[in-house]
């Protein structure tokens, strides 16, 4: 097994067992970051061999690292870096506000660590029912962060978080057993018959009534995880009462993951299937998730509520765009993933110390935010532009080629897309505008706040607007041409 | 002779699984749903053990053992602590309409078995015949959560659903390979623990753990 990916799994898992014992310590925030930064190291020495050598397996090819969940990986581990980073500061001064317990922080410090390992678990495993419950794990790993606070709403959200997601991840493990019941028939009973390479390689002998059945099932499980309407209720709240760190990583991070999933099986089933069965059922909840996200995004007062309707518009234009495949599409499903979960984590970043400052997460009493501390009102801003989809950033880049394969393709959406996207644009903008400019009510921090990160991430995705590296180019496209 | 009867046996614990979902569905003391949830437990455990003897599956008898261990014995233990903990030990729900709720579920279950048929009809294995019946605990489970409005039974769904879905990949594959069967289990456990901190959680906010309460979080 290839040693950095032993140290990508062991170096959160050994974080997670840590920070269980020392995670109330005055200096566990800075031991979470260097076990987070470890973790990225690990990933990006990873990312480096697989450039090098091309795909590898690991542990009797229960794990598996091709080009498609390689970047994930990278994207995973940087992002997971970053947040750690910004809950430094952010987390020290909620402790300060009296609103987490010693307890609190050693429970939030060591479940941050496990729900990174979790979540790598199931971008790197080979073995779909490990997939399954890695991502089950994810969510437990998740469900008493939600409710870390203890207040009346943070209990329900979490609560709603843990029993739909429960009764999704439900489905999902339906949908993986029928999979295991079609590769069974070729492939024989055993671990084998559950290794998504194996699948791949006789995808087009498995029985195509089960396929479909089991990627319904899926479809809805997994769908859950990634927010897809209509079954995207727990995400807002969760989002929304939650420490702003984990709906950064929420939205940022799980979406994606859950997304990926989905994606391998889309795989199989395309392979299993003559008709473009599972494309079409992508397109139709990708598209709906756009429009009512949209909708809805023009009723929201809570700046983090709305930023999580947000999240919902744009995993349902990457699902969309990975519905219509082809290698366009694939390709700006791909970059749009990254820079929607790289300009997200800035927003909320940037939305995390503007409601510490104003002490509330109302939009209407969020005001003048450049006054008080430029940085962040500045970080704010460009974050809501460059999610917006503005020119130059990264977003415009993705959304452009989405729209254009959609125009060539599915002439029809498109003009649904543009005026959904239109409502957004309308909504966000109209609202975060006078959060950042005007007359302020916002008080100082006892923390200095951590804007390295929201402006690292911003800058990234700037860069990936205006110029990109062709061997990152090459690596997408390798991606799609998997994922076709 | 057992071999003999064997399958027809199978039938049989299919048939009392199904009957004891419905007897969930319609149970309003929650102390009679947690020994209906081990009971269920029992009879997956004995199929499974059954099915394993009939088939010569040796990693089968893992995984029953694995049902008797978690789902008769470790997990009612836990609910029988916690509803002692949270002193709803005695409560009674109110359920309205039993009547309608059964009726509906006997649509779910001729759905169910709809949903099955072409999947059985390719199945090989000797217990093809069962999967309609998991796949109806399934829905059955899911009527029932959405049914109760209490956080105890609620979960006590959650968890019978996930016997449904074990019972529907012993019946359709054989039980699936070893390392997914605990994998699975763990997160079982573990969901179910740390449920139990969070309804105490609830209960230390609102005084209750009625859902009803975690009913604001909506759209305005």
């Amino acid at each position: 097994m290839a040693p950095e990916f032993l140290l990508l799994l062991s170096l959160p898992l050994a974080g997670g067992i840590a920070l269980a014992l020392f995670g109330h310590w005055s200096r566990a925030a800075e031991l979470n970051v260097a076990f987070s930064a470890l973790t990225f190291v690990a990933a990006a020495a990873l990312v480096a061999r697989v450039v090098a050598g091309g795909p590898l397996a690991a542990a009797g090819e229960q794990f598996f690292i091709d080009s498609l969940n390689v970047f994930l990986v990278a994207l995973t581990a940087f992002v997971a870096m970053t947040t750690a980073l910004f809950s430094r500061p952010y987390m020290r001064i909620e402790r300060d506000h009296g609103r987490v317990s010693a307890g609190g922080m050693r429970l939030y410090h060591s479940m941050y660590q496990l729900f990174t390992l979790a979540m790598l678990v199931v971008l790197t495993t080979n073995n779909l029912g490990i997939m399954w419950v890695a991502m089950e794990a994810a969510t437990l790993t998740t469900v008493l962060l939600v409710a870390l606070y203890r207040t009346h709403a943070s209990l329900e959200a979490a609560w709603k978080y843990f029993i739909l997601c429960g009764v999704g991840i439900a489905q999902a493990l339906l949908g993986t057993i029928l999979v295991y019941f079609a590769a069974e028939k070729i492939l024989g009973a055993g671990v084998g018959s559950l290794l998504w390479t194996h699948l791949d390689e006789v995808k087009d002998q498995l029985e195509p009534t089960v396929m479909s059945i089991a990627f319904v099932f899926l479809l809805v499980g997994y769908g859950t995880k990634v927010g897809l309407v209509p079954l995207h209720n727990w995400l807002p709240d969760a989002h929304a009462e939650g420490p702003t760190p984990i709906s950064a990583v929420l939205s940022g991070l799980l979406l994606n993951v859950a997304l990926y999933s989905l994606i391998r099986f889309k795989v199989l089933t395309d392979g299993a299937l003559e008709r473009p069965f599972a494309s079409h059922l992508l397109m139709g909840f990708g598209l709906t998730s756009v429009v009512v996200a949209a909708f809805f995004l023009s009723r929201q007062r809570d700046v983090k509520r709305m930023f999580a309707y947000s999240s919902i518009e744009h995993m349902g234009l990457i699902t969309f765009a990975f519905g219509m495949g082809g290698p366009v599409a694939s390709f700006g499903g791909l970059l749009h993933m990254t820079v929607h979960s790289l300009t997200k984590s800035a927003i909320f970043f940037a939305v995390g110390h503007a409601t510490q400052k104003a002490g509330t997460q109302a939009m209407a009493d969020i005001r003048g935010l450049l006054r008080v501390n430029p940085t962040v009102g500045w970080g704010l801003m460009l974050g809501t532009v460059a999610i917006l989809g503005m020119p130059p950033f990264g977003v415009f880049a993705s959304e452009f080629l989405i729209l254009t394969t959609a125009i060539a393709q599915q002439p029809w959406a498109t003009p649904i897309l543009l005026v959904s996207l239109g409502i957004a644009f309308a909504s966000i903008f109209g609202k975060v505008q006078p959060m950042v400019f005007g007359e302020s009510t916002a008080r100082k921090l006892p923390h200095p706040p951590a804007l390295v990160p929201v402006f690292t991430h911003l800058a990234i995705v700037l860069c990936l607007g205006l110029y990109m590296p062709p061997y990152l180019a090459d690596w997408y496209r390798q991606a799609a041409r998997l994922i076709g | 002779m057992l071999q003999h009867y064997g399958p027809q046996l199978i039938n049989l614990f299919a048939a009392v699984l199904l009957l004891l979902s419905f007897a969930m569905l319609t149970q309003r003391r929650i102390l009679s749903l947690i020994n209906l949830y081990a009971a269920q437990g029992l009879v997956l455990c004995l199929s499974t053990a059954l099915v394993a003897w009939l088939t010569g599956q040796t990693h089968l008898y893992g995984s029953a053992a694995l049902t008797l261990a978690l789902k008769v014995v470790g997990l009612p233990w836990i609910l029988h602590i916690l509803i002692r903990r949270l002193n709803v030990k005695w409560d009674v729900e109110t359920l309205i309409n039993i009547p309608s709720m059964m009726l509906v579920g006997i649509v779910l279950v001729i759905l169910a078995f709809n949903l099955a048929l072409p999947i059985s009809q390719l199945a090989g294995t000797v217990t093809r015949s069962t999967l309609g019946i998991a796949l109806a605990c399934v829905l059955l489970s899911f009527l029932m959560m959405i049914t109760r409005s209490k956080a105890v039974p609620q979960v006590i769904g959650f968890l019978s659903m996930e016997n449904g879905l074990f019972f529907a990949a012993t019946g359709a594959v054989y039980g699936m390979p070893m390392v997914v069967e605990f994998g699975v289990a763990l997160d079982v456990l573990v969901g179910a623990l740390i449920l139990g901190i969070f309804m105490f959680q609830i209960r230390e906010r609102f005084d209750s753990v009625d859902t009803r309460h975690l009913e604001k979080l909506k759209e305005h």
